[in-house]
């Protein structure tokens, strides 16, 4: 600012509806890309994994019929960050609103992602209050990109951010769904899709439990098994925390706009998923046992077991495969 | 340019605020309300798209009169200074103070240091948790700011309407009372008959207010069925809550 006091002459330039636009002639040092990466910031044998946390695994599925009322698209995320093999934050959120139609959520670095979808969040805000309108679905899709290419740089250092964007598109009536690859490119996907470390696994299960037309309760119970699932084997991910009562972050864009699914009603969703998971293992293991022991029930207790040690026909509780 | 004749300061200052003076009265008024659970603004404005109103930041509006490209190029300002603030600091951090300072100096600067004051009055209102902590600040052409209680009439007959709004206003107005009192006020402008609250059509009117009862955006225009619905309750009636999203 000069002395006087004014407004800067950029700020009274006639123009431009991007902030990030404003920023980069203004104040460039604000930008989250303008952070130099020094030479061999990450050098050979330092992955950006280890020096600051990194967030895991966001999975979105559209519902309803396009066009009809009941239409729109659920994201959810784990409340996982690692750094390395340690487990950074347990209560993490990477699933945002990016405006009142669409959601954001991210897998990466988790320090760049949150800026990152911090400025995204104003640059919608600030073309809607300048322009009196809100972007395009795809407007808005394409400004991400634009910022997420700004980004390669130290994606090429390992400090990457892969977002996963969705909304509901105002115009046609569904909900949609955009990946990106850290250059920056967008994507269109169709029904489903996951980004992140338990991504494999959280498609293969999306690509079984998801139907067209699902409802909406119905959608969040695909998307937090989803998020099962990608716990079970991937171990950045992180599954539903009953004893600490910390459930995955998932929301819903509709016509009505964007809503927080509410934290009993996931409590309800991953208490029914538990349940399920238990009576498959448990059918699971009595068949194996059933397998073993054929006259199980009707024989004496088998002998050669000493008191003291495990039953072998006994399966452990963890570690079973709920399949 | 060479200045042949010798001017007064007292004459130059003179002849420049007369010049942004009746730039701003030829314009209609707008006018800007507190009520119980926020602040309303109302200007008879047939345009849909051409504001006098608009939404700076989360608890902060603006309201103007005068040229329409001048003072669109300090809300535009105004909305960058807001969120550049926010992004560097915190949402929490960005105020009407000083934003109307911010306003104040560079209406200030440009009516001494430029050969034509901008043609502009403004308001910038912040909704607070409680009507006590209301603020509403007037800025003028020439950069001098008026902490407003209440209620403000800017542009147009502005004296003689505020005059009229002054008995009829008191703290504690619902928002239908408000919003009647803004429109007989207005129409009281336009017609000058017995007859006032008729003379403007609702959808003649560009109305939008602060509702400090919203979560983070306060900001929210009223038009249609909205405000058509708002204007006919009886100022006894307790109003029902109107549709979200409007």
């Amino acid at each position: 600012m000069d002395f006087s006091g004014r407004l800067p002459h950029a700020f009274t330039t006639p123009g431009s509806s991007s902030f990030v636009e404003f920023l980069a002639s203004h104040a460039p040092d604000l930008l989250p890309s303008h952070r130099a990466g020094g030479p061999g910031a990450a050098g050979p044998g330092t992955s950006g994994a280890q020096l600051a946390p990194h967030a895991t695994t966001i999975v979105a599925l559209t519902f309803g019929n396009p066009g009809s009322p009941g239409a729109g698209v659920v994201m959810a995320g784990d409340r996982r960050a690692t750094m390395g093999s340690m487990i950074a934050n347990r209560e993490i959120e990477k699933v945002f609103p990016a405006d009142e139609f669409s959601a954001v959520g991210i897998a990466g670095t988790a320090g760049i992602a949150v800026e990152l979808v911090r400025l995204f969040q104003l640059e919608l805000e600030h073309y809607e209050k300048i322009e009196g309108a809100l972007l395009s679905l795809d407007g808005k899709a394409n400004r991400l990109s634009t910022m997420i290419r700004a980004n390669l740089g130290l994606a090429l250092q390992g400090l990457a951010v892969v977002p996963l964007f969705a909304g509901y598109d105002l115009a046609r009536g569904l909900g949609r769904i955009f990946s990106y690859d850290v250059t920056g490119g967008r994507y269109e996907e169709r029904d489903h899709h996951s980004v992140g470390s338990g991504s494999v696994f959280a498609r293969g299960s999306l690509k079984k439990r998801w139907r067209p037309g699902l409802d909406e309760a119905r959608a969040v119970h695909v998307a937090v098994e989803a998020l099962y699932d990608a716990a079970d084997d991937d171990s950045a991910t992180g599954g539903p925390d009953s004893v600490r009562q910390i459930w995955p972050v998932v929301v819903t864009v509709t016509a009505q706009g964007y809503r927080r699914v509410p934290d009993d009603e996931l409590a309800a969703v991953a208490a029914q998923i538990v349940a399920e998971r238990t009576e498959q293992a448990d059918g699971t293991r009595a068949a194996r046992a059933g397998l073993a022991r054929p006259t199980a029930g009707l024989a004496p207790e088998p002998p050669g077991v000493p008191p003291d040690q495990p039953d072998p026909t006994h399966q452990p509780d963890e570690g079973g495969d709920a399949q | 340019m060479s200045m042949p004749f010798y001017v007064s300061p007292e004459q130059l200052m003179k002849d420049r605020a007369d010049f942004a003076r009746k730039g701003i009265g030829r314009g209609r008024s707008v006018v800007v309300l507190a009520y119980d659970e926020g602040i309303a603004f109302a200007t008879h404005n047939p345009s849909r798209s051409l504001h006098k109103i608009s939404e700076i930041y989360d608890r902060i509006a603006f309201a103007a009169v005068g040229k329409y490209n001048e003072f669109e190029n300090l809300r535009v300002a105004g909305v960058r200074y807001a969120d550049l603030r926010g992004y560097s600091y915190d949402r929490a951090d960005v105020n009407a103070r000083g934003l109307a300072n911010a306003y104040a100096q560079t209406l200030g600067t440009v009516f001494t240091t430029e050969s034509k004051p901008l043609e502009v009055e403004l308001v910038v209102a912040e909704v607070g948790p409680t009507p006590a902590q209301d603020q509403i600040y007037r800025l003028s052409y020439d950069g001098s700011v008026a902490d407003e209680t209440g209620f403000v009439v800017m542009g147009g007959q502005a004296e003689q309407l505020g005059r009229d709004l002054g008995e009829a206003w008191h703290p504690g107005l619902t928002l239908p009372q408000v919003l009647r009192l803004a429109v007989a006020t207005l129409g009281g402008a336009d017609a000058h008959d017995g007859d006032p609250g008729q003379g403007i059509p609702a959808d003649q009117l560009e109305v939008a207010v602060l509702d400090r009862t919203r979560p983070r955006r306060a900001f929210r225009r009223l038009a249609g069925a909205v405000l058509a619905g708002l204007l006919e309750h009886s100022p006894e009636e307790k109003p029902e809550e109107a549709p979200h999203g409007s």
